[in-house]
């Protein structure tokens, strides 16, 4: 599947579009297909994302999974720093990034 | 060390609302991004993997403890409770909301400190030697001409708008702590008959095409040296190629037309230069240098210590360095914790620092390209209490310039640019590395990584370094041997094919028991590598 | 908005500019264009006959003109000096302190913003061409090398 990714424009949140809005949880992510860069343009002039890029990604039971790693970081965090990631809670969630 | 007067504080804070006014138009919508990018990055704001990033301009590496609280007041206020010390000697936060980037500017210039020109393609901070004003081999302190720099080339008219970004480094010692000759360019001060002058060195730097900086001028007179600057910068300026961002540092100029051809073509703009009025005159510089006359240092002072605690006594042998003063030392604080991040200080961390060099080292406190921290006038009989107040921060590892001293960059942690992730890997090296026994037995050994071919980490001066590709979507890491940013620069060499991040800790290991086994008296990791070259080295990983 | 701003007093020169080669190879052009590669010291020679030398910006970030304007002004040219092409309100301020003193920018500019940047900073650093008097003179007013 396609997905759309960037970052919030006011609190560089890294957000990943969920159909109908954004999200923070890639798991959240909405297939765009062929539509992520008008997606993108639209809502970078809505200011409301910035520097938005289409992905790959792949979905499964696990939930949706973006096809390079510097995605899968950018969706969990910094692995160094379990803390601050989305799931500060699960020990193992770095070795989802790998 | 230097004071604001009303023109430097009237110019920050004119940039300040000039900032503010900017990512007001960029909020509501009056400034797209491709038209705010490059306003923000002359302020040092990035768009970074996780969020915005800002990165603080801390010049020739120098603070106050009052500048140095205000990092970490900003860091638990702003960020997410820490920041990281960089290889150029700056602060980066990782967790910038945009809306506060101009409140944080503003914070910065109530303490004299800005973020003015820490990316762009324009004159960088200047760095310089960490242990300027208290080393003994120095020939003048750098950072007056440092700062007379800072100002010079703050706003440059000519120069904002370079082929690329542009490195400058002041030292004043035969020994190199600042990796000066792997800078755009590098100035060394020397005296020539009782007369204190630059020797200059142009087109070193890392990144894809690493170059050790030739030598350009042997002397250029101290009231001369902007006008000189000048004149390299405008010959770059003009014929820098502008076509191919990876050709465009002036290391790729003075290589394709040559050392000579550059120098010619210096100086034919430098005699022009000099006839313009261009340099402030000595009087400047003499005001400069006042702020960084050398402290009272109180006299009579004892140069012992108690020694008795062991722990105490393997920290001062590591980390305490000379200081020019009798009874006085120099004391390097590691931000390299074996299980830590290195570069990172928490807000705490920092505060303690601030608290360290307002108490015990004459209210300053410097920052070091291989990412520590320095107290620069500490009494030896201030190191006990230092060190205690040290550890109980997790700030007294001793392990200045041994294998798991790690200059690593941000890395894909948190780099939009890197390949690899770095931290992960320095901490794995330090764990195979701990045992204090077995550092020590090594020696001096700078082991650099970065995440990617732009050499933030400085791996092409690691005696070991360590540069991370992306290998079909896999980290992946190259090896190399043989790098040095000292005062003997060197470019490392490529071991061969690249490794998982456990098979490079594990070549790490055979090429560190090749050199125990061969090594002769007194020959660091670095000796016995240029000794015996890279082919028994390539034997032991790969054989 | 702005679509040509001059800081000249009297007429801006309404003479088209010809390329480089062309005012070299002829001696009745008064009006001639630099594009960012070109050597700007080839017209010095031709200084007392020039009334406009425009210098082409292709992209905001080429600075090349920035050293061309230069050149001229540190060699007497006392003509008119205009930056055209890709000349946004953030340059305005260095641009007139390397000589140019008229603008004609691809895109107008707001006239609001370009005196907000004119105004904006009371000091400057460096000694360059618009005779404005640097910090490290006003410090100390009693040496000439200002």
């Amino acid at each position: 599947m396609k997905i759309l990714t960037g970052n919030d424009l006011v609190s560089g949140d890294v957000i990943w579009w969920a159909g109908d809005g954004w999200s923070r949880q890639v798991g959240d992510s909405a297939d765009v297909g062929e539509r992520g860069d008008d997606l993108a343009r639209t809502e970078e002039a809505a200011l409301r994302v910035v520097g938005a890029y289409v992905i790959d990604a792949t979905v499964s039971d696990d939930g949706v999974r973006p096809a390079h790693i510097k995605d899968r970081i950018r969706a969990l965090g910094p692995t160094v720093r379990p803390d601050l990631t989305l799931k500060p809670n699960d020990a193992d969630a770095g070795n989802w990034v790998i | 060390m230097y004071r604001y007067d009303s023109y430097d504080q009237s110019i920050v804070d004119a940039r300040v609302e000039e900032f503010r006014d900017q990512v007001q138009r960029r909020l509501t919508g009056a400034l797209t991004e491709d038209q705010f990018k490059p306003l923000r990055l002359m302020n040092g704001l990035y768009l970074q993997l996780h969020a915005y990033m800002l990165r603080v301009a801390i010049p020739y590496g120098t603070l106050s403890g009052k500048q140095m609280r205000k990092l970490g007041e900003i860091a638990a206020k702003y960020d997410r409770g820490y920041g990281h010390f960089t290889t150029r000697q700056n602060l980066q936060y990782n967790w910038i909301k945009l809306a506060d980037a101009p409140d944080i500017l503003a914070e910065l210039a109530t303490v004299e400190m800005h973020a003015i020109q820490t990316s762009g393609n324009c004159i960088r901070n200047i760095s310089s030697d960490q242990y300027a004003g208290v080393s003994a081999d120095e020939v003048a302190d750098p950072r007056p001409w440092a700062e007379l720099l800072r100002q010079w080339s703050s706003f440059h008219p000519e120069f904002t708008y370079l082929p690329r970004k542009f490195k400058i480094c002041v030292i004043a010692s035969d020994d190199d702590r600042a990796a000066m000759k792997l800078h755009d360019i590098g100035l060394k001060l020397v005296s020539k008959d009782g007369v204190i002058g630059a020797e200059v060195y142009a087109g070193g730097g890392m990144g894809r095409t690493p170059m050790v900086a030739p030598l350009i001028r042997d002397f250029v007179p101290e009231e001369e040296i902007v006008s000189y600057l000048e004149a390299c910068l405008r010959v770059y300026n003009r014929h820098g190629r502008r076509d191919n961002k990876y050709k465009a540092r002036i290391k790729i100029l003075v290589h394709e037309i040559g050392v000579e051809e550059y120098k010619r073509q210096v100086e034919e703009e430098f005699a022009h230069m000099r006839t313009l009025g261009l340099n402030p005159p000595v009087e400047e510089l003499n005001r400069i240098r006042a702020f960084f006359a050398p402290p009272a240092y109180e006299t009579g002072l004892s140069d012992a210590m108690d020694r008795s605690d062991p722990a105490f006594a393997l920290w001062v042998d590591r980390q305490v360095a000379a200081h020019k003063a009798p009874g006085y030392a120099i004391v390097n604080i590691s931000l390299k914790p074996l299980t830590g991040i290195p570069g990172d200080a928490s807000a705490e961390q920092i505060e303690l620092v601030a608290t360290l060099a307002e108490r015990y080292s004459l209210d300053e406190l410097r920052v070091t390209h291989a990412q520590n921290l320095v107290l620069p006038h500490v009494r030896k009989v201030d190191l006990y209490a230092i060190w205690r107040e040290l550890e109980e921060a997790g700030l007294a590892e001793a392990n200045l310039d041994l294998i798991t001293d790690i200059i690593a960059c941000p890395g894909l942690d948190y780099c939009a640019l890197a390949n690899a992730r770095s931290i992960p890997l320095a901490q794995k090296i330090a764990h195979r590395f701990a045992a204090a026994e077995r550092q020590a037995e090594l020696g001096e050994l700078k082991l650099k990584i970065s995440g990617c071919i732009n050499a933030c980490g400085h791996h092409h001066a690691g005696h070991i370094g360590i540069l991370g590709v992306d290998r079909k979507g896999v980290e992946n890491f190259q090896l190399s041997l043989g790098g040095s940013g000292a005062e003997d620069a060197s470019l490392g060499q490529i071991t061969g094919p690249g490794f998982s991040e456990d098979g490079v800790v594990d070549a790490i290991e055979k090429v560190t028991d090749l050199y125990l086994a061969q090594r002769e008296s007194g020959e660091r990791f670095l000796d016995t590598y240029r000794r015996l070259g890279m082919k028994p080295f390539k034997e032991a990983i790969y054989g | 908005m702005v679509e040509f701003l001059s800081f000249r007093n009297g007429e801006a020169t309404q003479e088209p500019a010809v390329t480089v080669e062309a005012f070299t190879g002829q001696t009745n052009s008064t009006a001639v264009r630099i594009e960012a590669g070109e050597d700007a010291r080839e017209l010095l020679p031709h200084l007392d006959r020039l009334s406009l030398v425009e210098v082409n910006f292709p992209a905001y970030g080429d600075g090349r003109g920035y050293s061309a304007a230069r050149i001229l002004r540190e060699s007497g040219y006392q003509g008119e000096l205009r930056a055209v092409g890709d000349v946004l309100v953030d340059q305005i301020v260095a641009l007139r302190r390397c000589g140019f003193d008229s603008f004609h920018p691809a895109k107008p500019l707001d006239d609001a913003a370009v005196d907000r940047a004119l105004n904006r900073y009371a000091d400057v650093y460096q000694k360059a061409i618009d005779g404005r008097i640097p910090v490290w003179a006003k410090r100390h007013p009693e040496t000439t090398n200002g």
